[in-house]
C-alpha cells in the first residue's frame, strides 16, 4: 500500500525551499548525551520522518526544535532566522505546532475547549469584550468556533465535542491532540509518535488525516514514528538517529538500503 | 480506594454534616429562630474563608505553588487601601490598591517564580514563606503597624427579619449579608472570566498541563503574573470585607490561615471545592461552638477547622473535590 503514489500531485504538495534547519545540535542531560552534532533540514510542504531505536534522541530533537530543551551547541534556523535555542511560545507564534509522545492534553476541558485553546494565539480582541461577547469579540468568537468545528468534522470526532478529553479512549485523545495542534493553523507540524499504541484501523485513520493535512493545507510535517511501514508510506525524506547521532538521511528507499541503518535496527525489529 | 467507595464516602460525609447541623433542632436544645441565626452566621463567615481559599487554589492550579503569602496579601491589600483612603476617595483608593497588587504580582513573578522555575514544590513553598515575611515587613514599614479602621460605609446595625413568622424574628448582620453578596459577585466574575474568555481558557489550560500550554504559545510567565494579580484582587476583596468588620490589623493574617484547612477539605485543585469547603467549615465551627461549646468547654471555633482538616488528611488527602495526584511538570 503506498498512499503517497495514489495521491494526485497538488500545488500544496510541491516541495519547496528549506523552512527549518538544525545545524550541529548537541544536547546532554548530565552525563547522558541525547544528541550529538545533529544536522538536517526540512523543506516546505514535505513530510520529514525522524526514526531510530528507543532512546535514540528523536523526542529530544523535537523538543529542541520547539524550544522545550535548549541545546548546548548548534543552531536552529527557522524561516531565515537563526537561533541558538527556541522558546516554546516563540515557536508557537512563528507557526510551529506539535503533539507530544506522552499525551499532553487539557484533560479537564472539553474537546471543543481544547481546540479553542489551540487558537489562543490567533485571538485578538481584549478580555473584557470577550467576556461580554459584544462587538468584534462576538464575531471573532464565532469565527474561531467555526474553524474549530471544521477541524472537528475533519477528524471525525463530532460525537465527542463536549466530552472532557480525559474521559475519551486513548485513540481519540491522540486525535484531539492532533486537532489542537491543527487549530493553531501551523506552518510546521511536529508529531511525536502520533500512532503509538493504536490498532491497525486507528493507524490507518491517522495516516489518512496526516496526509490530508499535508495535501490540503500544505502543512510541513516532521514526524517521529516506529512503524516502518507507516514511515515508508508517508514520508518524503527520512533522518535516522542512533545513540544521539545522525546515521543516515535520505528518501525512504535510500534509508532502507543503508547498511548503518540495518545494523542499528538489527535485533530491534519493528 | 475506587471511585464508588470514594463517592460513598463523600455522600456519607455530607449526610453526617447535614445531620450535625440539624441535630440541635432535633434534640430540643435550640429554638428554631436562634438556630437559623447560627447557621446564617456560620455560612457568612464561611464565605469569607472561601474567598481566601479561592486565592490559594488559583495560584496552586496555575503554578503548582502553595502560596503561604495569601494571608499577608490580604493584610497588605487592606493596609494599602486604608492608608490611601486617607488621601483619596474610596473608588480611587481601590484602583491604586489594585495597581499595587498587580505590581506585587509582577515582582513575585520576576524575583521569585522565574528564577525558581522547575524547582521542587517545597522550594517554591519556602519561597512564598519568604514572600509572606517580606510583604509583612514592607507593609508595616510603608504603612505603619497600628490598627486602622476601614470605613467603607457598611451599615453596622443588624436587621431583624421574619418578625411576622417567629416571635422576636431573627437577627441578621447587614454587614455580613453585603459581604456575602460582594463575595458572590466576585466569584461570578471570576467564573465568567475563566469560562468565557480566551485568557480564562489559557489559564485553565496552564492549570491542566504546563507543557502542552507552552506548546500552543501560552507564555507561562505572563500567565503567572495574571494569576497572582487575580489572587491579589481576591485578597483585596477579602481584605476590604474582613478589614471593615474587624479593623485592619495583624490578626487579619491569622484569620487567613483558616483557608488552609478549607483547601484541604475542598481539594487543592478545585475552585468549587474552595467555596463549599469554606461554607462547611464556617457552618461547622459556628454550630458546634454554639451547641457543643457548653459541653466541651468552648473554644471549638478555634480548632474545629484544623481537626476536620486533619481527619481529611488521614483518610482522604485529595479532599472532597481535588484530583488524586498532584504533579507539577
Ligand atoms: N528530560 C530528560 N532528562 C534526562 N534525560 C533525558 C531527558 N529526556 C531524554 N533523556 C534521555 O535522552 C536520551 C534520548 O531520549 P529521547 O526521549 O529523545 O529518545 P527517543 O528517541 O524519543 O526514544 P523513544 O523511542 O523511546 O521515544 C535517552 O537516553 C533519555 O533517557
Ligand atoms: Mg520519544
Amino acid at each position: 500500500m503506498n498512499l503517497r503514489d495514489a495521491e494526485p500531485a497538488t500545488v500544496a504538495r510541491r516541495v519547496g525551499d528549506v523552512i527549518l534547519a538544525v545545524e550541529g545540535v548537541s544536547l546532554a542531560f548530565g552525563g547522558v548525551k541525547a544528541l550529538t552534532d545533529v544536522s538536517f533540514d526540512v523543506r516546505e510542504h514535505e513530510v520529514r520522518a525522524i526514526i531510530g531505536p528507543n532512546g535514540a534522541g528523536k523526542s529530544s530533537m523535537l523538543n529542541v526544535i520547539n524550544g522545550v530543551y535548549r541545546p548546548q551547541a548548534g543552531q536552529i534556523t527557522y524561516r531565515g532566522t537563526k537561533r541558538s535555542a527556541m522558546e516554546p511560545h516563540i515557536a508557537a507564534r512563528a507557526g510551529i505546532a506539535r503533539t507530544f509522545q506522552s499525551l499532553a492534553l487539557f484533560k479537564g476541558m472539553s474537546v471543543l475547549d481544547n481546540m479553542l485553546a489551540g487558537r489562543t494565539l490567533l485571538m485578538k480582541s481584549n478580555i473584557f469584550l470577550q467576556a461580554l461577547r459584544i462587538g468584534p469579540a462576538l464575531a471573532e468568537e464565532t469565527e474561531h468556533r467555526k474553524r474549530v468545528e471544521d477541524i472537528i468534522d475533519f477528524l471525525e470526532i463530532q460525537h465527542v465535542r463536549k466530552t472532557p478529553v480525559g474521559r475519551l479512549p486513548y485513540g481519540l485523545q491522540k486525535r484531539v491532540d492532533l486537532g489542537r495542534a491543527l487549530a493553531a493553523e501551523p506552518k510546521v507540524l511536529l508529531l511525536d509518535e502520533p500512532m503509538a499504541g493504536m490498532n491497525v484501523e486507528e493507524k490507518q485513520d491517522m495516516c489518512r488525516f496526516i496526509l490530508d493535512v499535508n495535501d490540503e493545507f500544505g502543512t510541513t510535517i516532521v514526524l517521529i514514528e516506529h512503524d516502518m511501514g507507516v514511515v515508508m508510506d508517508l514520508s518524503d525524506r527520512v533522518v535516522v538517529l542512533d545513540y544521539g547521532r545522525k546515521i543516515a538521511d535520505g528518501t525512504p528507499d535510500e534509508v532502507r538500503a543503508n547498511q548503518a541503518v540495518i545494523d542499528a535496527y538489527l535485533g530491534v525489529k519493528h | 480506594m475506587n471511585a464508588a467507595t470514594s463517592r460513598n464516602l463523600t455522600i456519607a460525609f455530607f449526610v453526617l454534616l447535614t445531620f450535625g447541623a440539624l441535630a440541635p433542632m432535633a434534640f430540643g436544645s435550640a429554638r428554631f429562630p436562634q438556630w437559623l441565626e447560627v447557621v446564617i452566621g456560620g455560612l457568612m463567615s464561611g464565605v469569607l474563608y472561601a474567598l481566601v481559599a479561592i486565592g490559594l487554589v488559583l495560584i496552586f492550579k496555575a503554578s503548582g505553588v502553595f502560596n503561604f503569602a495569601q494571608g499577608a496579601m490580604v493584610l497588605f491589600a487592606a493596609l494599602t487601601l486604608v492608608r490611601v483612603m486617607e488621601k483619596l476617595p474610596f473608588a480611587l483608593a481601590l484602583v491604586v490598591t489594585l495597581a499595587a497588587m498587580v505590581a506585587l504580582a509582577w515582582l513575585v513573578e520576576r524575583l521569585v517564580l522565574r528564577p525558581l522555575v522547575n524547582q521542587e514544590p517545597i522550594v517554591l513553598f519556602m519561597a512564598t514563606l519568604g514572600v509572606a515575611y517580606f510583604i509583612d515587613g514592607f507593609g508595616q514599614l510603608v504603612w505603619g503597624s497600628d490598627i486602622y479602621t476601614l470605613d467603607i460605609g457598611m451599615p453596622k446595625e443588624p436587621k431583624i427579619l421574619l418578625e411576622g413568622t417567629f416571635e422576636g424574628g431573627i437577627l441578621v448582620s447587614t454587614e455580613d449579608v453585603i459581604a456575602a453578596v460582594m463575595a458572590g459577585l466576585l466569584v461570578a466574575v471570576l467564573a465568567l472570566f475563566f469560562q468565557k474568555t480566551g485568557t480564562g481558557r489559557a489559564l485553565r489550560a496552564v492549570a491542566d498541563d504546563h507543557q502542552a500550554a507552552q506548546s500552543i504559545g501560552i507564555p507561562l510567565n505572563r500567565i503567572w503574573v495574571i494569576v497572582w494579580s487575580v489572587a491579589g484582587l481576591v485578597a483585596l476583596v477579602s481584605g476590604v470585607i474582613w478589614g471593615s468588620k474587624l479593623g485592619v490589623q495583624f490578626s487579619l493574617q491569622l484569620i487567613a490561615l483558616k483557608a488552609l484547612p478549607v483547601v484541604i477539605l475542598g481539594g487543592f485543585t478545585s475552585m468549587p471545592g474552595a467555596i463549599i469547603g469554606g461554607l462547611i467549615i464556617g457552618l461547622g465551627e459556628k454550630v458546634s461552638e454554639v451547641y457543643l461549646g457548653p459541653y466541651l468547654g468552648g473554644g471549638i471555633e478555634n480548632w474545629f477547622a484544623y481537626v476536620l482538616a486533619l481527619i481529611f488528611l488521614l483518610f482522604r488527602p485529595e479532599g472532597l473535590f481535588g484530583e488524586r495526584h498532584i504533579d507539577r511538570v
